[in-house]
């Protein structure tokens, strides 16, 4: 009797199983087909020697080792670094300081709430585009085409008028802040809601202890705040080192090497010089490369939850 | 409810499973894929007439931007659902590995039939751009393999109005009247020249023309091979013209970074002078200002020593799939589209150049003057050999470092050279 009652119960359990994974299955299945597919593909293109049409010679690790020399590829790392940390540093300060302010009670919090979130839905083409014309240099009719150079005259600091994105000493710094422009809505909306979420009774309490501003920011916001911290770091690196629209509606393709990162670097491998193997290679390397960082992040983020 | 909802979800999967499989086609229609956005509509039109006259349908299915386009092409290919009649916007190696893997036919019979008659009513040049010679270092089988629908060519445009507002009555006839005249307008604050060399194939075109009239076309082929190197006293002097350019003001403010786009709007604009543009550029002035009084002339030469070629944009070519069924009414679509009726209506509603000499007849001022020198362009596609791509890449960073003043003409060409060296090794690997 106790058997029966038991296959009984397995052979349930077994269905249900079954009519679980059925309904996971159409998710798995393009899980399956869209990314874990094509990563093993990227790695098997990265193997080999491909215009991306016609045959495939089998090369090894021979793009891996070529790669390892490129001193532009490593460059265009060192850029995206570069424009990473701006995001991490400018951006997310921005981000931060403007939630914190618009998590009190202000006048018109929607209202900026709403502002502060309209470059990040902007595509980023049109951003492109947008300062490339605020950024333009050049004459017209006695006038500078660009509105910033335009803006310089106007305030009488026409020594500073400058070709902002032809210049090596101005133009990865200008991409860096346009991307961080675009970007620090996201950070805002995420910390802001990170923000809501602190139970209002421990700023009492504290405010009850005597505790400033500061020590209440330091001893609870910050503390509560740390997942939502580290959440915006993983996806500001995620994001900034994969840029690439931007940089390509800026500046086109490029100037000289001077504002080159991974992605363009891939882009121009498989489109300019069409070495479809030699950019799956950078491919990999680079999505290795996030992933390290963001598993880093993650346990580094975990350890301190714990502590 | 639960049924409901699995009915529904079934519903779903399948819907999407049919939305992935292509559409069948009749026996009586062809598809033709672009990326032209400016012919779609005339295009459109043509294809609806052509309709009318044979009975036959051809979807014409637009697909833009060009990079989009390409990559398209490149996956429809590896799919194998490439239309019955697109084009390929690449490399000539690239067009030569669609060949080899059996999606272009060989249109040369159709081509050379009636005596050759199609083939004579279309500019060599154009055809050549789409022909593969015995011999070819792709080791494709020698043919026409591609119907040239328009023409391009790039030269310099000049505005009249801001030449005369600097006291200049007639535009440069060679390279150091360009400088003197770059030089005059600066002194009444136009900006001289601009164009898109924030986009490497200008920078590739404006130089290699100048390389032609340095140094002649064997020299360059020579250099190709790996015969001569970039550190020739000829090729340091090619990269000297960027430094002369740059050092005289001719360039416009933030050049190095303009994509043509921009450049083309600044020139209809009139905020330069100069600019060196394609063919193509008639339609978009026309868009932007209408009344833009301007003409157009070669590059002015800085050498006697060989004649100045001027690229050929090999204007847009169109191909036929090997695989496709309807490859006989593909081909006689072609043939029908390239007739002089159809291309003058393409010319007059695109103010692009046509492929058929006849349409060319009635050309006049800007578009004139581009038609004119057709017969004297040259185009990488025509050329024995290309250059590799990577060292075509460090060739166009390195003018666009002399520019900014970033490296010395010499740095630049000892820089190329080593590239070349790289790659001649590769090249030798097994």
């Amino acid at each position: 009797m106790l058997l029966k009652t038991y296959n009984r119960y397995t052979a349930t359990r077994s269905l249900d199983a079954f009519k679980n994974f059925l309904f996971v299955f159409p998710a798995v299945a393009i899980f399956c087909i869209f990314y874990i597919y094509p990563f093993f593909e990227l790695f098997n293109l990265s193997l080999h020697q491909w215009q991306g049409i016609g045959p495939k010679v089998f090369i090894g690790l021979r793009n891996f080792q070529e790669l390892a020399v490129d001193k532009v590829w490593w460059t265009s790392m060192g850029h995206a670094g570069y424009i990473t940390l701006i995001a991490l540093t400018f951006q997310n300060a921005l981000a931060f300081a403007l939630a914190l302010a618009c998590d009190r009670e202000i006048r018109l919090k929607h209202f900026y709430r709403l502002v502060f979130f309209i470059p990040p839905v902007l595509s980023e083409v049109v951003v492109g585009i947008l300062w490339n014309w605020i950024l333009n240099s050049g004459m017209h009719n006695g006038q500078q085409i660009g509105l910033f150079n335009n803006f310089l005259a106007q305030i009488g600091l026409p020594h500073l008028i400058h070709n902002w994105l032809s210049d090596p000493k101005t133009a990865l710094t200008c991409i860096a802040v346009v991307h961080a422009w675009k970007g620090f809505g996201w950070g805002f909306i995420i910390l802001l809601a990170g923000l809501q979420t602190i139970d209002r009774q421990l700023y009492e309490a504290a405010k009850v202890d005597g505790a400033g501003m500061w020590r209440t920011f330091w001893n609870i916001t910050l503390p509560m705040m740390l997942p939502v911290i580290v959440l915006v770091v993983i996806l500001t690196i995620l994001g900034s080192m994969q840029v690439f629209v931007l940089i390509l509606s800026l500046v086109n393709q490029g100037l000289v090497y001077h504002t080159e990162v991974p992605v363009t670097r891939i882009l121009g491998a498989m489109s300019g010089t069409n070495q479809f193997g030699y950019a799956c290679a950078q491919a990999v390397i680079l999505g290795i490369l996030l992933v390290t960082v963001s598993f880093t992040l993650k346990s580094f983020s975990n350890r301190i939850k714990q502590a | 409810m639960r049924r409901l909802v699995s009915w529904m979800f079934c519903a779903v999967l399948a819907g999407m499973a049919l939305g992935c499989a292509q559409a069948k086609k009749t026996a009586n229609e062809i598809e033709v894929w672009h990326w032209m956005t400016d012919r779609q509509d005339s295009l459109q039109a043509l294809a609806e007439r052509y309709e009318q006259q044979t009975g036959i349908k051809v979807k014409i299915a637009l697909f833009a931007p060009s990079d989009s386009y390409t990559q398209k092409v490149i996956a429809a290919a590896q799919a194998n659902v490439l239309p019955d009649i697109y084009g390929i916007l690449d490399k000539k190696s690239i067009v030569a590995s669609f060949i080899k893997a059996g999606y272009v036919a060989d249109l040369t019979e159709a081509f050379k039939a009636d005596n050759g008659a199609w083939e004579k009513r279309l500019f060599a040049k154009a055809i050549n751009n789409n022909r593969f010679v015995e011999g070819n270092v792709d080791k494709v089988k020698p043919g026409i393999y591609g119907v040239p629908l328009d023409v391009s060519n790039i030269q310099m445009v000049y505005n009249r109005a801001l030449l005369k507002r600097a006291g200049i009555m007639k535009p440069p006839a060679t390279f150091d009247d360009f400088i003197a005249d770059a030089q005059a307008l600066r002194r009444v604050g136009i900006p001289p020249f601009v164009t898109g060399f924030g986009e490497m194939w200008i920078v590739d075109c404006f130089a290699s023309n100048y390389a032609f009239n340095i140094m002649g076309e064997a020299k360059v082929m020579a250099t190709f091979r790996g015969e001569v190197p970039y550190t020739d006293p000829d090729w340091i002097a090619v990269f000297a013209l960027f430094k002369k350019l740059a050092d005289k003001g001719v360039f416009m403010e933030g050049i190095v970074t303009k994509g043509n786009k921009y450049a083309e709007q600044d020139f209809a604009l009139e905020r330069a002078a100069f600019s060196f543009d394609g063919s193509w550029c008639v339609n978009i002035y026309k868009t932007m200002n209408p009344g833009l009084d301007y003409g157009v002339l070669p590059l002015p030469p800085v050498s006697s020593n060989f004649p100045m070629r001027m690229w050929d944009g090999a204007g847009s070519s169109l191909v036929v799939n090997d695989l496709s069924p309807n490859k006989d009414k593909a081909v006689a679509f072609l043939k029908w589209l390239t007739a002089a009726e159809q291309q003058t209506y393409l010319a007059e509603k695109t103010n692009n150049l046509p492929a058929n000499r006849d349409a060319h007849r009635a050309f006049t001022d800007v578009l004139g003057g581009f038609s004119k020198v057709m017969e004297n362009t040259t185009h990488p596609n025509i050329w024995p050999l290309n250059e590799d791509p990577l060292v075509v890449e460090a060739f166009d960073k390195g003018i666009q470092a002399i520019m900014i003043g970033d490296e010395t003409p010499q740095q630049v060409a000892g820089e190329v050279q080593s590239v070349k060296v790289r790659q001649m090794g590769r090249a030798a690997r097994p």
